[in-house]
C-alpha cells in the first residue's frame, strides 16, 4: 500500500509477455442517491475522454499501439478500468489509470454528447425483454437498499444529470484511498511497485468516502411483478434474496445452485469463457428436456451487500409460463425438503473446482479476479475459493436453502409477450433507394 | 506464445483425419476442438437449419451412450462440450481439467463418430431451436443482420439464414440430419486440434487411437442407413468431395453441393437499397449497411484486413466509431467486420441508434466512407492499425481456447503452420496505398444495401 492509501496488487504470471492492469474503485450504483441514478457508470465513460496531459485525440491509440486492449464497466459495487497490452506497455498503463484517478477533463461538450450515447445504450438494453425483467424484478425486490436501481440509471436522471453531478462524483470516489491497482502478468514485483509509485505517489490521498448504510428489511411476503408487452417469447424469473460473498451461507448457496443449474464459477467478466455444465442438473432436466423451456440459468452474483439469487427461464414456443412456474418451485420446493443426494455433491464439487480454474484463464481473468474480490471483500478471497468450498457439507447446502429459498423471500416475474400489430417476422418491406 | 510462434506439431492420420496440438501449461487444462468441414451451406434447399439442428442433436446421445450418460459423465467432471456451426464449418468444442482429458476426448470422439439422432432428442432440439428463432424475431440486431444478408445475397446461397426459419426448421425430419451427417462427417474432413497442459505427441497418440480407425464411408452409421464402404478417398489439403448419395437414400431437396462445389461469385447489387424491419415495440433500432466483400483466399486480404481495422475496429469502432460514437454521440456501438470465407462473405457496418437517429447515422457511414475513397486513409491511421494488428497477437493467442481455433482455422483456409509467425510480416507489408484502395475496390455508398429493424420509420 502506498503512503497515500493505494493498495497494489502484484502477482507474476510468466507465460505470455504480457502485462494487465486494472484499476478498482469502490463505488458502483449502489452508491448513488436518487436523482442521479447512472452516474457511476456516466462518469466511466467520461473517464475515457482525455485528461491533462492525454489530448481528447490521444486518447485513442495510446495502448492500441501496444496492441493492446482496453474497457471498463461499472456494476453495482465497482467501477474498474482494465488495461491488457505486451509488457513493454507496463509504463504506460500505469501512466494512464493515474491520469485517469487524478486529471479528468469532464468537458461540458463531452459530458453533453455522452448522454446520447448512454441513453442510447439504455435503449439498447429495453430492446432486451429479459433485461426489462430483470430490472422491473430487481427493483420490485429491493425497496430500501439502493441495489433498488440499475446500474445504467433511469432514464430521468439520464436526461437531467449536470456536469457538475459527474465531476462531483469523480471527485468523490476516484482517490488512492478508495481505490486498488491490480497488475498481472510478465512482470517484476518490486519494479511493480516502484513504478506504481512514481506514477501515483503525489496523487493527495483524500476522503475515504462514505459507505451505504441502508438495509434491505426482511422480505414479509412473496411479491409479483408482470410485464405485458409486445414480443414473441416469454420469460420467466424469480430472485431470492441472497447471501452477501463474505457470508458463511454464500458457499452453500452456490452448491444448491450448481445441483439446479449447474455451476457458474465466480467470474463476472469472462463467465469462465466456457459453457456451464448444466445437462446433468434438475432444473435443466426438468424444464429444457421436459420440453417447457429452451433455456434456464440460476445466478448468485459475489456482492458486497446481501443481493439477490435469481432463477431465468425462456419458455418454450408454445408452452406457458404457468407451466414453467409450476415445475420450478416443485424442485425448489424438492431443494428444501429433501436436500442434495451424495452423488450430486460430489459433482458438483468437481464442476466448481474446475470452474475456479477456468475463472483464471487468463492474466485478464487472474487481475479480475483479484481485484473483483477486493472490491467486496478481500484479495484473499481469491485464493480462499477452494478452503471454502471445501468447508461446504451436504446439510449446509439443504440448510442454506430451507433459508433463502422461501416463499416470503422471493419476488417472481413474468414476461408475457402479446401479439403486437404486424408479426415482425413478416414485416420486411424494402422501401426503394434510400436518403 | 514464443519468438518462434506457436509451432504446433501436425500429422495427418492413414484415414485423412489431421491432427494439430500445441502445449501450453498455464493451468492445468485442455481445449479440444474437432473440426468439420461442412455447414449451414450444405443445408438442403428446402431445409434451412439443418446443419444448425445437427449441431444441437449431435452430442444428445451415441449408439452406445445415451444423452443422459454423457450429460452425467461431462457434468461429472466439470466439463464442457458443444456444438457449433458456421456456413462452412462445425465444431465439437470441449473443455476440461487436463486430468479428464482421456475421458473426455473419448466421450466427444463418440458424439462425432457414432451419433444416435435419436427421435426424441431430435423433437426436442427442434423445440428449442423454433424457440431461439422466435426470440431473434423480437430482436433488432439479429433482425437487421437477416434483412441484410437477404437483400445483399438475393439468389446467393449466402442470403440464407444458418438458424433457419420456424418454418424451414419445422419441416426438418431425422432423416435430414442423418444425411446431412453421412455426407459432411467423413474422416478427411475432420481437423483435430488439441491445446492445452499435455505433451504434443502424447495428445496425437490419443487422437489417433481414438479416431483412426474412423473408416471413410463413415462407422456403422444410426440405424441402417449406409453400409461402410471400402474405398479409400483422395487424399490432401482440399474439402472431401462429395460422394454419391448413399443407396438407397432419396433425396428430399437438392442440395446446394455442400463443400463440394466452389462457392459461387456474389453478384453485387447494382444500386443503393433500404430495407426495413418495422419493430415499433423497440426502444432502439438497429442497423446493418454494406457490401458484398471477399474471400479469405483473396491474394490482399490482409490489406482489406488493415482497411476494416482502420475504418470500424480500432479502438472504438476506428474512423466511423470516432465519428459517430465519439464526436456525434449518437450510438453506443458502430463497427464494421470483414467476413471473408470460402465465398465472399459480406463486409458489414453495423450500428445501434435511436429511432430519431437512422438517417443520420446512414448519413454519417455516407460521408465516412465518402471521405475514405476520395482522400483515402492518413499515413497515421494505417501505421497505427497495423501495430495494433501486429501487437495484438500474443494476447489474442493466450489462452488454449484462442490458441485452439486460431489454429483450427489455420487448417481450414491453409494457411500454413508458421501462419502466426508470417502474420505480422504481412501485416506490416500492407502499405497506405494498399489500404485504401482495398477501401475504393469494396466501398461504394451508391451501391449501398442497407438494413435497419426497429422503432422506424416512425408512424405517421
Amino acid at each position: 500500500m502506498l503512503d497515500n492509501g493505494l493498495k497494489v496488487l502484484v502477482q507474476e504470471v510468466h507465460t505470455a509477455p504480457l502485462a494487465s492492469v486494472w484499476c478498482w474503485y469502490r463505488v458502483g450504483s449502489k452508491d448513488e442517491t436518487p436523482g442521479v441514478t447512472g452516474v457511476s457508470h456516466w462518469v466511466e465513460h467520461m473517464n475515457f475522454k482525455g485528461t491533462r496531459n492525454i489530448p481528447r485525440d490521444q486518447v485513442k491509440g495510446i495502448i492500441e499501439k501496444f496492441g493492446g486492449s482496453w474497457n471498463g464497466y461499472t456494476w453495482i459495487d465497482q467501477t474498474t478500468y482494465l488495461e491488457t497490452a505486451s509488457k513493454d506497455a507496463l509504463d504506460r498503463m500505469l501512466f494512464i489509470e493515474a491520469e485517469r484517478m487524478d486529471a479528468c477533463l469532464y468537458d461540458p461538450a463531452d459530458c453533453e454528447s455522452e448522454r446520447t450515447v448512454i441513453i442510447s445504450e439504455l435503449q439498447g438494453g429495453e430492446n432486451d425483454p429479459e433485461q426489462l425483467l430483470d430490472t422491473e424484478v430487481t427493483a420490485a425486490a429491493f425497496k430500501v437498499h439502493p441495489y433498488h436501481h440499475p446500474t445504467i440509471g433511469w432514464l430521468s436522471d439520464l436526461q437531467t444529470m449536470s456536469r457538475e453531478d459527474l465531476y462531483g462524483h469523480y471527485r468523490r470516489y476516484y482517490v488512492p484511498s478508495n481505490a486498488t491497482i491490480v497488475v498481472v502478468g510478465d512482470v517484476d514485483s518490486d519494479d511493480v511497485v516502484k513504478r506504481v509509485a512514481a506514477h501515483f505517489g503525489s496523487i493527495p490521498s483524500g476522503s475515504r468516502p462514505a459507505r451505504v448504510r441502508q438495509v434491505e428489511p426482511e422480505q414479509q411476503a412473496e411479491r409479483r411483478v408482470v410485464l405485458r408487452k409486445e414480443g414473441t417469447t416469454a420469460y420467466w424469473k424469480a430472485a431470492f434474496h441472497a447471501p452477501a460473498f463474505t457470508d458463511d451461507a454464500f458457499f452453500p448457496l452456490l452448491v444448491a445452485d450448481a445441483v439446479l443449474n449447474g455451476a457458474a464459477g465466480l467470474n463476472i467478466w469472462s463467465g469462465g469463457g466456457v459453457s456451464r455444465p448444466q445437462r446433468s442438473a434438475r432444473l435443466y432436466r426438468a424444464l429444457v428436456d421436459g420440453g417447457l423451456a429452451s433455456s434456464v440459468s440460476g445466478a448468485l452474483m459475489p456482492t458486497e451487500h446481501p443481493y439477490l439469487y435469481s432463477l431465468s427461464v425462456s419458455v418454450a414456443e408454445g408452452r406457458s409460463l404457468a407451466a414453467v412456474e409450476e415445475v420450478v418451485l416443485k424442485e425448489v420446493e424438492r431443494l428444501q425438503r429433501d436436500g442434495i443426494t451424495p452423488a450430486e455433491f460430489t459433482k458438483v464439487n468437481a464442476q466448481l473446482r474446475a470452474r475456479f480454474v477456468y475463472d483464471g484463464d487468463s492474466v485478464t481473468d487472474i487481475a479480475h479476479q483479484l481485484g473483483y474480490f477486493e472490491t467486496i471483500g478481500s484479495w484473499r478471497n481469491y485464493h480462499d475459493l477452494r478452503t471454502r468450498l471445501d468447508a461446504v457439507a451436504p446439510e449446509a447446502v439443504h440448510a442454506a436453502a430451507v433459508k433463502y429459498l422461501t416463499p416470503a423471500n422471493r419476488t417472481i416475474g413474468w414476461f408475457e409477450p402479446v401479439v403486437g400489430i404486424g408479426d415482425p417476422g413478416s414485416g420486411i418491406r424494402a422501401t426503394g433507394p434510400a436518403r | 506464445m514464443t519468438a518462434n510462434g506457436l509451432n504446433p506439431t501436425r500429422r495427418v492420420l492413414d484415414n485423412g483425419v489431421t491432427v494439430i496440438a500445441k502445449a501450453n501449461h498455464t493451468t492445468p487444462a485442455v481445449s479440444l476442438l474437432i473440426g468439420v468441414r461442412t455447414g449451414a451451406y450444405a443445408d438442403p434447399i428446402d431445409r434451412e437449419g439443418t446443419a444448425a439442428l445437427c449441431a444441437r442433436v449431435l452430442d444428445r446421445g451415441t449408439v452406445t451412450r445415451p444423452a443422459d450418460v454423457i450429460a452425467d459423465d461431462l457434468d461429472g467432471r466439470g466439463a464442457s462440450l458443444s456444438v457449433v456451426t458456421g456456413r462452412h464449418q462445425m465444431a465439437i468444442s470441449a473443455t476440461c481439467l487436463s486430468d479428464d482429458f482421456g475421458a473426455v476426448l473419448a466421450l466427444a470422439a463418440d458424439v462425432a463418430r457414432h451419433p444416435a439422432f435419436d427421435d426424441a432428442e431430435v423433437n426436442t432440439r427442434r423445440a428449442d431451436l423454433i424457440s431461439s428463432i422466435r426470440q431473434d424475431e423480437d430482436n433488432p440486431a439479429p433482425m437487421a443482420v437477416d434483412a441484410f444478408a437477404r437483400a445483399l445475397y438475393g439468389s446467393h446461397p449466402y442470403a440464407r439464414k444458418v438458424r433457419g426459419s420456424v418454418a424451414s426448421v419445422e419441416s426438418i425430419r431425422r432423416q435430414d440430419l442423418v444425411r446431412f451427417y453421412q455426407k459432411g462427417f467423413q474422416p478427411q474432413a475432420i481437423t483435430v486440434v488439441v491445446v492445452g497442459d499435455l505433451a504434443e505427441d502424447a495428445a496425437t497418440a490419443a487422437i489417433a487411437k481414438a479416431m483412426g480407425d474412423w473408416s471413410t464411408g463413415g462407422d456403422k452409421p444410426p440405424r441402417g442407413d449406409k453400409p461402410p464402404r471400402g474405398d479409400k478417398p483422395p487424399r490432401g489439403d482440399k474439402p472431401p468431395r462429395g460422394d454419391k448419395p448413399p443407396r438407397g437414400d432419396k433425396p428430399s431437396g437438392l442440395s446446394v453441393g455442400g463443400e463440394t462445389a466452389p462457392v459461387p461469385d456474389a453478384v453485387a447489387p447494382a444500386e443503393r437499397q433500404l430495407v426495413t424491419v418495422p419493430m415499433m415495440n423497440k426502444a432502439q433500432a438497429d442497423l446493418a449497411y454494406g457490401f458484398v466483400g471477399i474471400r479469405r483466399a483473396h491474394p490482399d486480404y490482409t490489406a482489406f484486413s488493415v482497411m476494416n481495422n482502420a475504418l470500424g475496429q480500432y479502438a472504438i469502432g476506428g474512423r466511423l466509431g470516432d465519428s459517430i460514437r465519439e464526436r456525434q454521440g449518437m450510438a453506443y456501438y458502430v463497427f464494421s467486420s470483414l467476413d471473408a470465407s470460402l465465398g465472399e462473405g459480406p463486409f458489414t457496418i453495423r450500428a445501434g441508434v435511436s429511432a430519431d437517429n437512422v438517417e443520420r447515422a446512414i448519413a454519417s457511414i455516407d460521408a465516412e466512407l465518402t471521405a475514405v475513397l476520395q482522400s483515402g486513409f492518413t499515413p497515421q491511421e494505417i501505421d497505427e492499425s497495423k501495430s495494433y494488428l501486429v501487437g495484438s497477437l500474443p494476447r489474442q493467442l493466450e489462452t488454449n481456447a484462442a490458441i485452439a481455433s486460431f489454429l483450427l482455422n489455420v487448417d481450414f483456409f491453409d494457411l500454413g503452420l508458421d501462419y502466426d509467425a508470417r502474420l505480422p510480416g504481412l501485416i506490416q507489408s500492407v502499405t497506405l496505398d494498399a489500404a485504401t484502395d482495398a477501401a475504393r475496390r469494396l466501398l461504394a455508398p451508391s451501391r449501398a444495401t442497407i438494413a435497419v429493424a426497429g422503432p422506424w420509420p416512425a408512424k405517421p
